[in-house]
């Protein structure tokens, strides 16, 4: 049996998959869920190997919450009207469902799903597309990340500073620091360039949170933040710190 | 560049006809460049300030009067000039004043038509640049139109809540029917009416009405109302599709900002001839990215009762023990 979720905040919406897959035998559902938070913990339970999933849902939207899943199914998109995300779709060949759609059409999507999960070495398109995702209106303004086994949500304005960790990123944050699967790149792209500067190779700091900057050894200099933290500032960090500063 | 040109290509032709005149040659080109140069500064003269000053009418009297004068002034330099230079012999001056009738002739020839093709000209920019701007403007118009269009269709709400019906369609057909019902009343409500016109806060309200049933539809269990007027705030006027947005950026921020059930209240009261609506919904305060609800819709209503009522006082909103409330209030 292939086992399959669907996680959508409209139950009505949820009910159409639930039909169009009732010829199914072999497709078994085995949760639905309301909201990306319980779409996780029903992913980590279940291990599906597809899923059906919408983009705009409470508290975290679809994208969020597959870039907190350590190894994501495969997903069949459904959404009614998102500019953004048919663009990334669009962009990325996945497979999605513009709603409402009809019932050829859901299944001329499970048959190509099928076919291909046959295959052995399927390409796995979901990391290029989240990739262009996370650049989405929503994505710019707050990230999630996954700490214990909760999930939590920083709007951008509360980081203090992001150090890069080998493939991760720290989030430092008044309530402590957070582990972010992404390249310190990708925050330099998403972050307001006014308040956010990226200070060294490895350092970008929000400059409202420094105190002040003092020589270090020759030719170098640290940045000392509110709560005492030295961070290094390399040449180019440092000219655009007086740039942003205006000094 | 041309213009250049021309300059270089007269002086030539000046110092051949001044030379077949029986005039020394070093003489000619000398008087050719000395007077042609001048010439050549007068033309620039008199097109550079047709470009920044051309009268609306009389253009023809002022064009000529400009040109004679600018000839005048141009025969008058020319004169000092070859009468104070060492190299020029007497019998070269005497000649150079006999000729001063036809030099003026034909410096007034240069200078008007140099004068005429510059207005022209400069007409002619003047047009393109006014029609570049026109489709510019045109342009902007129809892009605004589109997507003020956009905004009030709600594409997002109408094909979620089209997925609702199709749903529905097999399970519940009655309540497919309904809804398709409510729907089309909803859009018309939309089409139908001009957002400068005012009307009864009772209509206003049942379009509300429209739009909250449509989405329980949609939302289920999720989503309740509770909607309080007062009887004199019914009979009370107001600007067309003002609350509906408050509404849905209420729906919005509560629904897409918990995962428990919420409910939206509106009430509506009248104090000192204004019509005071508020709009109530729950929200997380740990969470909540848009504390003044700019995100959503709420800036465009701003816009729109500053325009309105030339007042920025009238939309307020304030978040509290998890509860934002946005105050609407319309002076009567």
């Amino acid at each position: 049996m292939i086992k399959t979720i669907i996680i959508d905040d409209e139950p009505l919406a949820r009910s159409i998959i639930v039909e169009y897959l009732e010829p199914y035998n072999t497709i078994e559902i085995v949760a639905e869920c309301n909201d990306g938070f319980e779409g996780l913990k029903a992913i980590h339970r279940h291990k599906p190997e597809l899923i059906f999933l919408d983009i705009q849902m409470p508290k975290i939207n679809g994208f969020e919450m597959l870039e907190l899943v350590e190894t994501p199914p495969s997903v069949i998109f459904t959404t009614a009207y998102d500019q953004f995300a048919l663009q990334a779709f669009e962009a990325h060949a996945v497979d999605y469902l513009l709603k409402p759609f009809s019932k050829e059409r859901f299944h001329k999507t499970i048959h190509q799903w099928i076919a291909q999960s046959k295959k052995l070495s399927r390409d796995e398109p979901i990391q290029p597309l989240l990739q262009a995702a996370s650049k989405s209106p929503a994505q710019t303004e707050r990230i999630v990340v996954k700490t214990a086994g909760k999930i939590k949500i920083i709007p951008v304005n509360e980081i203090l500073f992001l150090e890069a960790a080998d493939d991760y990123v720290s989030i430092y944050t008044k309530d402590g620091s957070f582990l972010k699967n992404k390249t310190l790149s990708h925050f330099e792209q998403i972050l307001d360039g006014s308040h956010y500067v990226r200070i060294h190779r490895s350092y970008i700091v929000n400059v409202d949170q420094i105190t002040r900057i003092e020589p270090y050894e020759k030719d170098n200099q640290v940045a000392i933040t509110k709560s005492g933290k030295r961070l290094p500032i390399s040449k180019t960090g440092h000219a655009r710190l007086k740039h942003i500063l205006g000094i | 560049m041309t213009f250049l040109a021309c300059l270089i290509t007269w002086i030539i032709v000046h110092v051949l006809i001044l030379h077949s005149l029986k005039l020394q040659l070093q003489t000619a080109i000398w008087d050719s460049i000395i007077s042609n140069c001048l010439l050549g500064a007068g033309c620039l003269l008199i097109s550079n300030n047709l470009k920044y000053y051309l009268p609306k009418r009389q253009q023809f009297w002022y064009v000529l009067a400009f040109s004679l004068g600018i000839t005048m002034l141009w025969l008058f330099m020319l004169n000092l000039i070859i009468m104070a230079w060492p190299a020029f012999t007497t019998d070269y001056t005497s000649f150079f004043l006999k000729s001063l009738p036809i030099r003026f002739a034909v410096g007034f020839i240069f200078i008007a038509s140099i004068a005429t093709t510059s207005v022209l000209w400069y007409a002619i920019e003047d047009q393109k640049e006014s029609l570049r701007r026109k489709t510019e403007t045109e342009k902007l118009a129809r892009e605004a139109e589109l997507y003020g269009l956009h905004q009030k269709l709600q594409p997002h709400f109408i094909f979620n809540s089209l997925n609702s019906i199709s749903a529905l369609a097999v399970s519940q057909p009655q309540k497919a029917r309904q809804m398709i019902q409510q729907l089309s009343d909803f859009l018309r409500g939309i089409l139908n009416k001009n957002e400068n016109e005012r009307i009864l806060f009772s209509e206003e309200l049942n379009h509300l009405q429209l739009y909250l049933e449509i989405e329980k539809v949609r939302f289920g269990h999720r989503l309740s109302s509770q909607i309080v007027s007062s009887e004199t705030a019914l009979q009370m006027t107001l600007p067309a599709l003002l609350v509906q947005p408050i509404v849905e950026n209420a729906i919005k921020f509560g629904l897409y900002d918990t995962t428990e059930a919420i409910t939206i209240s509106v009430s509506a009261t009248d104090s000192d001839h204004m019509l005071t609506i508020k709009v109530q919904n729950p929200f997380d305060a740990e969470t909540a990215l848009h504390p003044q609800g700019t995100g959503f819709g709420l800036s465009s209503i701003h816009r729109r009762l500053q325009l309105l009522f030339g007042r920025s006082d009238l939309l307020q909103t304030l978040s509290e023990d998890g509860i934002f409330t946005t105050v609407l209030k319309i002076p009567q």
